[in-house]
């Protein structure tokens, strides 16, 4: 079985966003980038099936600039096989994304494809779903847990009710939740050997995709700031400043 | 436990100026060395933290085309200024006044981070294999006691030292030579500087904090190229201190404010004095209008020539501010932490051609424009120890008159952790509360360095002695690392009327303050899980 696992470069989660001051994006000179997290369990799962010899090979595939191949570096370094770079400049929609996937899984042939639920960045959470359509595959999305069957994988998703389990199969998209696993370190040596291992670069033109944006983005803006609390004496004092100031009950 | 062992020609310990400047010059003089250069950040840069007017003496002679090779140095100083601060006016000086280690005009206005990354680019194309997020975490030494390389840090060990599902253990860096670049305050070019005596017959080191603040301003108040330096309000004459402000690219200014760290008032916040600072009429209307973007703070060499160690020992070199290299009166380390690796690369090159000892570094040191550089300005600091007016007219003297060249050398007397007086005996500081326009607490700032540590990870702040600070140095001295942390990691609370000490190490920006200020020097700084803390930008 082969798994393809999408991962995507995005501003470290860790960074405070800042907002342009026209208003047309956010700042991304000078600020840290790194791996979407959902993508380092998409990554770790398909590493782990692997390992459990249920899987022969594991691809890394990453769509944008040139320095998302760090990205696909990373995956490769964690324990994917090889890599593959699809080279667009700016902004790449989720539609674009699952075009150029779709394109892949037609070259590629891989049994599943396994992406995080997400991207940190623009919370579309759309690229598997529109995937799995193009593909006709079927779909099993925000997987906390993954068990490979015969021709089939039955995953657990978090759902807003609880925890669902359904039998999806293969070939199949998992989109993964950041509970399904714990995702590992990359080893110095590890890192080493991923330097070596191939990243085959496509551009997205020569797949005939257009990664042009469909979506008109009219502005950006920060959230409003939150205003500072007040203590209260007394609930009595609670209570009229609920009614009268924030006039909520 | 057996680690595994990766052998290296060198083994490069820290990614900033010196370290990045030892392998690019490494490389450049043999090609066919394998060397490995270890950093402790989650990239390149993220953990450099500088004003930066930077003087391009070294790198002209590491990369002397370094202009068509789309370094980030680009905004040459194009105006001076340099004012005494009262409490609400400043007196401007002549800049043709000043000692010319202060003048700029050929200097350029960088982010020192950026440059970071610029040179690691430049090194990796040369060869060099880099590994961010590596903390080197221990020394390993052969049999007859040489350095025989680094060991890095396990990763995935929990609070109390287990194992967790991630764990990857540590490796083995062993390096004909290592050198050490940590910057200043390495945690583990302090323990060489200890096992090998190389501070001995020197006067102790000396430090400060700096902090920096990256604001965008108005545009009508923005005068690309402008460097501008402070001395006076809001420190007192007792205090060695001032500020900076650099007119970068893209409507940016560097802000900053430098506090040596041998002051004497427990109750002094060095944080706040830095927020107080920029409330002083001729900064606000500056930056009024503006919005802060960056904050950080990292602790400075400011010994120099008398207390710089040796930097040799068996099987390694001690280069830039992990020795300490930086040059006071000139506000500059950049260049001198820089040439020192370069001296330290070919040290090493001949080393290994020649068979050459590798205190054939001191030699090569002395010959050298850093050796005079810092020698000339050894006397500016010490001078300082009689408050800011006779520092300023012996500095005037010795700088502008003789040029360096008086023929004595002032000493450092005292440790910074030792000029701590009594809590009683000091007056306590009113600091006014932040107005979240111009000022700003502790936690919003720390916040916006993208500082992160792992959950679940050993605290890498370590009390030697759990019970000192409250028992002794609370009492003794109020905690002074409630204030001197530029990050708040530090925290005595009250619970059920019994003090606490809290330390928030997930806060911690790597400064190492609290490592050289502790009243008893019971804080010992040590690495984090790899990646851990700060993430700062364009610092």
């Amino acid at each position: 079985m082969k798994i393809l696992v999408a991962v995507k470069r995005v501003i470290d989660y860790n960074v405070q966003i800042r907002v342009k001051e026209d208003g047309t994006g956010i700042v991304t000179e000078n600020v840290k980038m790194s791996t979407n997290p959902p993508d380092d369990n998409a990554i770790e799962e398909a590493v782990k099936i692997k390992e459990a010899g249920k899987a022969t090979e594991v691809v890394a595939i990453s769509v944008g600039e040139e320095k998302a191949q760090e990205t696909v570096r990373k995956a490769l370094a964690v324990g994917a096989d090889r890599g593959i770079l699809v080279k667009a400049e700016g902004t790449v929609e989720p539609l674009a994304v699952s075009k150029i996937l779709q394109k892949i899984v037609e070259k590629e042939k891989p049994d599943l494809v396994f992406m995080g639920k997400q991207a940190i960045d623009d919370d579309c959470n759309q690229t598997g779903q529109m995937l799995a359509a193009l593909l006709n595959w079927p779909q099993a999305t925000f997987a906390s847990k993954i068990d490979v069957k015969e021709k089939s994988l039955e995953v657990t998703r978090e759902v807003d009710e609880g925890l669902e389990t359904i039998e999806v199969n293969v070939p199949a998209i998992v989109t993964c939740d950041l509970r399904l696993n714990e995702p590992r370190y990359a080893s110095l040596p590890n890192i080493m050997k991923a330097k070596k291992k191939p990243i085959e670069q496509i551009n997205a033109s020569d797949l005939g995709i257009d990664t042009k944006p469909r979506i008109d983005q009219i502005k950006v803006e920060e959230p409003p700031k939150r205003k500072a609390g007040i203590k209260v004496a007394s609930v009595e004092e609670l209570v009229q400043k609920l009614k009268n100031e924030a006039k909520v009950i | 436990m057996n680690r595994e062992v990766m052998e290296y020609d060198v083994v490069i310990v820290g990614g900033g100026p010196s370290g990045l400047s030892t392998a690019i010059k490494l490389k450049q003089l043999d090609t066919n060395l394998n060397i490995c250069l270890l950093e402790k950040a989650s990239e390149i840069g993220a953990h450099i933290l500088s004003g930066n007017v930077f003087e391009t003496r070294a790198l002209d002679e590491l990369i002397p085309n370094w202009k068509e090779l789309n370094s980030p140095i680009k905004t040459k100083v194009s105006k001076e200024k340099f004012l005494f601060l009262g409490k609400t006016k400043s007196l401007s000086w002549p800049t043709w006044l000043l000692p010319s280690v202060q003048q700029n005009h050929n200097n350029y206005i960088i982010s020192l981070a950026n440059l970071c990354r610029w040179l690691a680019e430049q090194a990796e194309a040369l060869g060099v294999e880099i590994f961010p997020g590596f903390p080197a975490s221990e020394v390993l030494y052969n049999d007859d006691g040489s350095v025989k390389g680094v060991a890095t840090q396990d990763m995935g060990i929990d609070k109390e030292g287990n194992k967790k599902d991630g764990f990857e253990p540590g490796i083995e860096l062993v390096g004909k030579v290592t050198v050490f670049a940590e910057g200043c305050r390495g945690h583990l070019g302090k323990q060489l500087i200890q096992k090998y005596e190389l501070d001995k017959g020197k006067d102790p080191q000396q430090y400060g904090i700096g902090f920096k603040e990256i604001w965008e301003i108005d545009d009508k108040n923005h005068e690309k190229g402008l460097v501008m330096h402070t001395a006076g309000w809001p420190l007192d004459n007792n205090t060695y201190g001032g500020s900076f402000m650099y007119h970068a690219e893209n409507k940016q200014v560097f802000l900053g404010y430098v506090i040596g760290l041998d002051y004497k008032n427990p109750h002094l916040s060095p944080f706040d004095e830095f927020q107080r600072f920029k409330t002083h009429p001729s900064i606000k209307k500056i930056i009024e209008g503006g919005k802060r973007i960056s904050y950080g703070a990292r602790a400075l060499i400011e010994g120099g020539f008398q207390s710089l160690p040796k930097m040799y020992m068996p099987g390694a070199l001690l280069v830039g501010c992990d020795a300490g290299t930086l040059n006071m009166p000139k506000i500059k380390g950049s260049h001198t932490a820089m040439k020192s690796g370069m001296i330290a690369a070919e040290t090493i090159f001949d080393h290994f051609k020649s068979n050459k000892e590798l205190s054939s570094f001191e030699e090569k040191f002395k010959a050298s424009w850093l050796y005079k550089e810092l020698y000339e300005a050894r006397n500016v600091k010490p001078s300082f120890s009689w408050g800011l007016i006779l520092g300023i007219i012996f500095t005037g003297i010795d700088q502008i008159l003789f040029r360096g060249k008086l023929p004595f050398t002032l000493k450092h007397k005292h440790a910074d952790h030792e000029t701590l007086k009594l809590a009683d005996e000091m007056p306590k500081i009113n600091y006014p509360k932040p107005d979240n326009i111009i000022t700003f607490d502790k936690t919003s700032s720390v916040y916006l360095t993208g500082t992160n540590h792992t959950d679940n990870q050993p605290v890498h702040l370590k009390l030697k002695d759990p019970n000192l600070p409250i028992s002794y140095t609370l009492e003794k001295f109020d905690e002074p690392a409630q204030r001197y942390c530029p990050a708040g990691v530090y925290e005595v609370q009250k619970e059920n009327n019994i003090n606490k000490f809290v330390i928030n190490s997930q806060n911690c920006i790597h400064c190492k303050t609290c490592d050289i200020k502790e009243p008893s020097q019971n804080i010992i700084w040590v690495t984090p899980e790899g990646g851990g803390g700060p993430k700062y930008g364009n610092m």
